[in-house]
């Protein structure tokens, strides 16, 4: 229903798991090397931005959609990294319904637009993304 | 920097061909849905066979962009300028993934720089914004965003 409000997950993120991410997306010094990432504006070695979506999309299947009838997204209207993401943070998602409706195009299906919010265990919210995602409707419109 | 950028330019970054292990092993730590882990999973969905995840064509072009920055600042060392400085990104609008992409696909990725402007509110600074792509070996568009980011002037 458009204004619920969820939360749910606890990632951990690992200093292993950011320079194994960057070194293969983002090799970029302040995301592989921690004195590269202390000199750099993010204060410490910091995990790509690509990296803290990724990590989103695998708490979002983890929090609802496995078992669910998604069909997948097809785009992103946006994503804000606001602050860093550090080894040792655990994250959670906010998650809000903006709003749900049929496909115009498309009856079998309907597509539920959400807010995103990444947060840290200090409550900070580290990334926000608003999205569409397909959902199959469990049983046709009819005509 | 700032003055370097010219708008209405098109750079290529590079091509990356996806195989289906890397598709797969991408899939599985951060994307584990069917469609994704296999050509079966996929076979039985709309996308009619295994296909990326759309985080994992993304990232690609990151890594495409940041593999580009570092070709141009050996050039520049070469000809003992010193390194172009780009500042972080705040994130993008418009992200699309308008076809999926496949096991065997090459995605050549763009970034198309579109305008640009002083920031009043950090002396110092600009910010530039880009229309970022993926192309497949068809020519036809498999992602796009719209990106900015701070640029020292």
């Amino acid at each position: 229903m458009p204004g619920e409000v969820t939360t749910f997950g606890a990632y951990e993120v690992t200093k292993e798991e950011v320079i194994d991410f960057a070194s293969q997306f983002d090799p970029q010094p302040f995301h592989l090397d921690e004195e590269a990432g202390r000199a750099s504006m993010l204060g410490g070695l910091a995990a790509s931005g690509w990296h803290s979506c990724a990590i989103l999309m695998r708490m979002m299947f983890d929090g609802f959609m496995n078992g669910s009838t998604s069909i997948g997204s097809p785009g992103i209207d946006e994503v804000r990294w606001l602050k860093p993401v550090f080894p040792g943070d655990v994250l959670s998602v906010r998650r809000e319904i903006l709003d749900a409706r049929p496909s115009a195009s498309k009856p079998d299906r309907g597509v539920v637009r959400f807010r995103f919010q990444l947060m840290n265990q200090k409550g900070e919210v580290v990334m926000e993304q608003t999205n569409p995602i397909f959902f199959a409707r469990r049983q046709s419109a009819g005509a | 920097m700032y003055d370097d950028i010219v708008i209405g330019e098109r750079e290529r970054l590079g091509a990356y061909t996806f195989t289906a292990e890397a598709i797969i092993a991408f899939a599985r730590n951060y994307d584990p849905q069917p469609f994704h882990l296999s050509e079966e999973g996929g076979k039985a969905t709309h996308f009619g066979g295994l296909v990326a995840s759309g985080w994992h064509t993304g990232s690609l072009w990151m890594r495409m962009r940041v593999e580009h920055s570092q070709r141009i600042a050996a050039e520049r060392a070469a000809k003992g300028l010193p390194p172009q400085w780009n500042g972080p990104s705040g994130g993008f609008t418009n992200l699309k993934w308008p076809r999926p992409v496949r096991a065997g696909d090459t995605v050549t990725y763009y970034t198309e720089y579109v305008s640009k402007r002083p920031l009043a509110s950090r002396p110092g600074w600009g910010i530039v914004f880009s229309l970022n792509t993926g192309e497949n070996q068809h020519g036809e568009l498999v992602f796009a965003f719209d990106g900015s980011v701070f640029v020292p002037l």
